[in-house]
């Protein structure tokens, strides 16, 4: 079932005009730059832009942290918005529950596709930058937030794997929260919308001083930590912090989803 | 070839008992006890929202019963639906597909989906079902191009893939053209007497009439008629005459003449043959008499109501 379900993700076309929407964004912004010379001043703006025109080996950093906040989520909440809602309002998934695949078995194989989703975008975006990066500013070793610059090309691979998986497991969140909304409807708009309108308010009360007491668990607050593996040395506290809050969010609303799912009615 | 009946014998392929479901205040299937015999085609009728399609989906684990219980195949549902639901194959509510894919991707799709159906013969499988129901030619066409009546035949086509032996249609013939729906009952007949149980809904009576042996009829929930087609179409007490002398034979036979049309009479009476004796040897032309029976759209009709917010109440 889970291969079935990786077959059906990679042959539709929306995971790849997604995939292609992600990859152009940080492309535009790289062409701009380099046409330009003209960075962001060091601190202002999206993290490590302000280097990469002295070291592409940084844009593949960069260009995840173009995606974040926006692209990135609302790809990954309209890809799980719609695993069961779309096949409930397409009408397969009566037929596919019958054939028979178990309700459990059938959810799994959906997060497997979205784990699978979310990686290949991640991936896709950070190895399409490293080639932008490459070809646009010349690639040297990593210079790191702090100023230093790393020894040997291993510690910066490291530094970028580990921004990948990071980032990934964050959009794991999202993913979760649209999951379970679409374990609720027919409208997979209506669950990717849904999951969206979490992480925009989300957004609104991390900026909001008054809201202090809640913001270490706010599902974006520790979304930017990625930044800190570019430090020197590297600076695990909030990385750890956002890796265990998004641990929470996905059991959470998985183990919600999965109990929705298995005891209710399919009348779509 | 033998009939398959598998390991539950020549028993019931359905059987439920006090099957109630509510959905909030409404009671869409209630306290419904009906047995399927292995081998028969049953004929599931009533109106919109008389509950047939809730039926058929509690038999397939898709919605749980608020109480009662199900067997399919001899087994319980939905407890055991990763035994049973191999072996039956089902059209709920319309076929569905994936419409970015092809109609063979589907169903390659849908067999790798669920337990059972080895990889090595799955092409092949595949094929032969798509044969079958006459889609080989378009097969590899997506399916956003089909028409109707071609997606229909794809959902016949997911039904039919693992050979089943309980055949749950809803509205087999829907979208098929006159050709398309004598082909399907032919082919229903066909797999019918290979043993395979066919339990079929639709809202063409005559469909029900020419192709199953049973008939059951549902209104608000209720099963109010299960019987054999035979027997709802017991002869009503009236034979129909066709003659040119119709003065001569209301003169005969003055008051068991219930209605006179035209050339035809209706006649209260028991016996036909009798009845054509007393005619023609009073010197009455007759040119057909046929014991009057009722259609079974009169009998679903009277059996019935007309579904809410639909015709007068």
């Amino acid at each position: 079932m889970i291969a079935v379900e990786i077959s059906k993700l990679l042959r539709r076309p929306r995971t790849w005009v997604s995939i292609g929407l992600l990859v152009a964004l940080p492309t535009i912004v790289a062409l701009f730059l380099n046409g330009t010379r003209v960075t962001p001043r060091p601190g202002r703006g999206t993290a490590f832009l302000s280097e990469v025109l002295t070291n592409g080996a940084l844009f593949p950093a960069a260009a995840l942290a173009i995606v974040l906040p926006v692209f990135l989520p609302i790809a990954v909440a309209t890809i799980a918005g719609e695993s069961i809602a779309g096949e409930a309002a397409n009408g397969t998934l009566r037929y596919v529950l019958i054939r028979p695949v178990g309700r459990t078995r059938l959810l799994t194989a959906k997060l497997v596709a979205l784990i699978v989703y979310v990686l290949l975008a991640v991936v896709v975006v950070a190895v399409s930058a490293y080639v932008v990066g490459y070809f646009l500013f010349g690639v040297g070793p990593v210079s790191t937030v702090s100023g230093t610059t790393d020894a040997d090309s291993q510690i910066s691979a490291f530094r970028t794997i580990a921004a990948i998986l990071y980032v990934g497991w964050s959009m794991l969140g999202v993913g979760s929260v649209a999951l379970f909304l679409s374990t609720f409807t027919e409208s997979s708009l209506g669950a990717s919308l849904g999951a969206i309108a979490v992480l925009i308010a989300s957004g609104v009360l991390q900026a909001l001083d008054a809201a202090r007491s809640i913001q270490p668990y706010l599902p974006t607050r520790y979304w930017l930590s990625f930044i800190d593996l570019f430090r020197e040395p590297i600076l695990w506290r909030d990385v750890d912090r956002g890796i265990g809050l998004q641990a929470v969010y996905v059991l959470v609303f998985l183990g919600a989803a999965w109990a929705n799912f298995t005891t209710r009615d399919i009348t779509s | 070839m033998t009939a398959d009946l598998g390991t539950d014998g020549p028993g019931f392929a359905v059987r439920t008992d006090c099957l109630t479901k509510r959905f909030g205040p409404v009671t869409a299937v209630s306290d419904l006890t009906l047995s399927v015999r292995t081998g028969a085609r049953l004929g599931l009728l009533g109106p919109n929202g008389s509950g047939k399609s809730t039926l058929v989906r509690m038999l397939l684990g898709l919605v749980y019963p608020t109480s009662g219980t199900i067997e399919l195949l001899g087994e319980p549902m939905p407890r055991s639906s990763r035994l049973v639901l191999p072996r039956v194959g089902a059209l709920v509510e319309g076929p569905a597909a994936y419409r970015n894919l092809s109609g063979r991707r589907n169903l390659l799709l849908l067999d790798a989906a669920g337990p059972g159906g080895s990889r090595h013969d799955r092409g092949a499988r595949v094929d032969a079902t798509l044969t079958t129901v006459g889609l080989a030619n378009v097969s590899r066409r997506r399916v956003r191009g089909y028409s109707l009546g071609m997606r229909q035949r794809l959902g016949l086509a997911s039904a039919l893939l693992r050979s089943p032996q309980l055949l749950l249609l809803d509205e087999p013939t829907n979208g098929l053209d006159p050709h398309g729906i004598h082909e399907l009952h032919e082919l229903l007949l066909k797999i019918n007497a290979r043993g395979t149980t066919v339990v079929l809904s639709s809202h063409l009576l005559t469909e029900v009439e020419t192709l199953c042996s049973d008939v059951a009829v549902l209104d608000r929930g209720r099963l109010v008629v299960h019987c054999p087609i035979a027997e709802l179409r017991q002869p009503t007490g009236h034979v129909v005459v066709h003659t040119d002398a119709v003065a001569l034979a209301r003169t005969l036979l003055g008051e068991r003449v219930v209605e006179s049309t035209g050339s035809w009479l209706r006649v209260a009476s028991e016996d036909p043959a009798a009845l054509n004796a007393t005619l023609v040897a009073a010197g009455v032309p007759v040119r057909e008499i046929a014991p009057q029976r009722r259609s079974l759209e009169e009998t679903v009709l009277a059996l019935t109501e007309p579904s809410e917010g639909e015709g007068p109440r």
